[in-house]
């Protein structure tokens, strides 16, 4: 991968960070005319402490719920002085800065038609905090507020599904990506910051921490994702169905999903309730038939 | 040019005329008249800003702090609940150094939910690092407005600012507003030159993550820009009575020279303050006024200037700290803490959730207070106009 690192080392991420990868991706596609928006989270934390800084190009934080309302001021900023051109603005949240808090602000900026490429790194819970659940928290993980107990199978919601959420407002470009492929993930952005209006992305960014993995296998598990159909990459362009293409198509035949989740410590307790892995296998497979990728 | 306007329309013509780059704004009664206009004056071409339609005040302000930011000149209006819901982010706006200039008319908070003048809104806010000053009248909420650009984006200062008006007292009520020319006013307000900005040429970072060993250096900062904010702010009131003709005072002074008693007011009750000083003053009692217009930075030295003669000081507000008193009081009170002489400081709260303010409510406020001091009362905080007998007390 060739790059230019506008997102330095020396942050404090923990290793193996499936964000701070997403990050340097990210950038690196984007290119040094970008104006970085970014809500409250892991990856401003460890990159911003004062007084240094892991960002090559402007950025801003405010606050948790706001990253996309910000950057729609920055936009109309820039228009209002002539100076938009030849820019671009990306605002970053994790899982629960999009999916939750940051929810409406990001909606606002969808349906007012930003020039802005929002892109949520989805860890599957509120990872800064401590590993409380999100509502991107998958069915059956254990969180530090959705353990696994006696009357407990660990979260017991199913996932949002927030792109296809985000496609309803019918954005400019709206896609989901993984770590695990970063060709495909840097072409996503490429493709995102070439369209005026708004776009989206969410990138599947493991979390060692909160996963309990090996910080060696982030990117092995963002694969694995991928290649058990229990992430579909996918993308639409300008809110119109007909567009939209399963861009990683799993092999054939698919990876159980078993294979994911066994690796990871908060799905440890299923391992012994087959029923619950049926289940799961289930809402994956339902998945895959509906995106096409069987 | 002279124009019968609400105050609401005053504080958007005064958005125009400091020819504003960028306003982000959620409607709220008894402020929705301010984006209307503005809505209005970009539909017509009358005023090139970039006008975004918010999903929340949340967001509005959020949006004030990254066009700020990026080095646009930023207002907004907003009221009540819609201020509250800024809570979080008003801090930050100050914090960052962001000179955002907001209208509030001032309107009381839920629950009960009420739409009417209340000052509780802006008090509540009085530590966020925001400027506050208050007007009296429609033609103080436009210069009020424009001086706060003028002060807030010195680099001396760089911090945010609201101008309060009562709701409906003032929002919605027509007066006759001297309207000043575009041409002057450019030349009182020249554009906004940030001295950090969002740049692509010249990266930055904005918000930092700050930890204990650097914080309160932050916090200190900010601290020493609202206090020069004291000379910013009597240069510009000072300049803008040279150039329009309008004078301005952190605090205005009403027949205090030899007054023995003398009232402090916020906002729109000072017209009917005054009116009771005059009565009073007719039956040859010695009483005068102090109206507050900067209540941040907080006048103490001109409260302490104007009050130390008094025998006795009568706060009335419009605003209640729960658990306490007026929040405006025990300020006033701390500006005598470390003198001998000191007046005594009595409390009245009035007109909560638009309650109206007569002159005999203030009337019957002098009369309670010059008693209380004849009785050498010390603690004392009273509320004027409430039926205490309609209250069900829960034993």
């Amino acid at each position: 991968m060739n790059e230019e690192s506008l997102f330095a080392p020396g942050h404090t991420a923990c290793a193996g960070c499936g964000a701070t990868i997403a990050l340097r991706l990210l950038l690196a596609a984007a290119g040094k005319n970008t104006i970085v928006c970014q809500a409250t989270g892991c990856m401003e934390v460890v990159s911003t402490g004062y007084p240094n800084t892991a960002w090559k190009v402007p950025y801003i934080h405010v606050a948790f719920e706001n990253a996309a309302a910000v950057a729609s001021g920055i936009d109309a900023a820039l228009k209002a002085k002539g100076e938009r051109e030849g820019k671009n603005i990306i605002a970053i949240g994790g899982d629960g800065g999009t999916y939750d808090i940051g929810f409406q602000a990001l909606s606002g900026m969808l349906e007012r038609g930003h020039d802005v490429l929002y892109v949520c790194y989805d860890n599957e819970a509120y990872m800064n905090t401590g590993i409380q659940r999100s509502s991107s928290t998958p069915y059956g993980a254990s969180t530090t507020t959705s353990p696994p107990g006696k009357f407990s199978i660990g979260e017991d919601t199913v996932k949002k599904p927030l792109a296809e959420i985000v496609a309803a407002h019918r954005p400019s470009y709206v896609a989901t990506a993984s770590v695990g492929y970063y060709a495909d993930f840097q072409n996503k952005v490429k493709k995102a910051l070439s369209k005026k209006g708004p776009s989206f992305i969410l990138v599947y960014a493991p979390c060692p921490t909160g996963w309990r993995t090996p910080s060696e296998k982030s990117i092995e598990i963002a694969k694995l994702a991928v290649d058990t159909g229990y992430l579909i990459l996918w993308e639409m362009e300008n809110g119109d169905r007909n567009t939209l293409k399963v861009t990683k198509m799993p092999p054939k035949p698919r990876k159980p999903v078993v294979e994911f989740l066994k690796v990871q410590g908060r799905f440890r307790h299923l391992m012994n309730k087959p029923e619950e892995l049926k289940k799961i296998q289930e809402f994956v497979d339902a998945e895959c038939k509906r995106y096409g990728v069987d | 040019m002279k124009m019968v306007l609400r105050g609401n329309m005053a504080t958007a013509y005064a958005a125009k005329l400091a020819k504003v780059e960028v306003i982000p704004a959620y409607p709220i009664t008894p402020s929705t008249l301010f984006p209307e206009k503005i809505s209005e004056f970009v539909a017509n071409g009358e005023l090139k800003c970039q006008f975004v339609k918010c999903e929340s005040e949340h967001s509005a302000m959020s949006a004030c702090i990254g066009a700020s930011a990026a080095g646009a000149r930023v207002a907004t209006a907003t009221s009540s609940q819609g201020l509250a819901l800024m809570h979080e982010v008003l801090f930050i706006a100050a914090g960052m150094r962001l000179p955002i200039v907001m209208a509030v008319g001032n309107r009381a908070l839920s629950a009960p939910i009420n739409i009417w003048c209340d000052h509780q809104d802006t008090i509540a806010e009085r530590d966020s690092g925001w400027l506050q000053f208050y007007a009296e009248k429609n033609q103080e909420t436009l210069d009020l407005m424009l001086m706060a650009f003028k002060i807030c984006e010195d680099h001396r200062v760089l911090l945010p600012a609201m101008v309060g008006m009562d709701a409906f007292v003032l929002t919605h009520t027509m007066e006759c507003v001297e309207i000043p020319e575009q041409e002057e006013v450019d030349k009182f307000l020249p554009p906004y030159k940030p001295v950090y900005k969002i740049d692509v040429n010249n990266p930055m970072t904005f918000g930092a993550f700050s930890s204990p060993d650097n914080y309160m250096e932050f916090r200190y900062a900010t601290q020493l820009a609202i206090e020069n904010s004291v000379k910013v702010i009597d240069e510009v009131f000072a300049e803008f009575e040279q150039k329009f003709g309008r004078k301005y005072q952190r605090v205005v002074p009403f027949m205090v020279e030899d007054a023995e008693v003398v009232f402090v007011t916020i906002g729109s009750m000072t017209g009917t303050a005054k009116e009771a000083v005059r009565k009073l003053r007719s039956e040859g009692k010695k009483v005068g006024l102090i109206k507050i217009t900067a209540y941040r930075p907080f006048p103490a030295d001109l409260l302490r200037k104007y009050l130390r003669k008094a025998r006795i000081v009568v706060v009335f507000e419009r605003n209640i700290s729960l658990g306490y008193g007026g929040a405006v009081y025990p300020e006033i009170v701390s500006v005598f803490a470390n003198t001998g002489k000191r007046p005594k400081i009595y409390d009245f709260i009035i007109g909560l959730g638009g309650r109206d303010i007569v002159v005999e409510d203030i009337i019957k406020g002098y009369e309670m207070a010059v008693k209380a001091a004849d009785e050498g009362r010390e603690e004392f905080i009273e509320w004027i106009g409430v039926r205490k007998e309609d209250i069900e007390v829960i034993k």
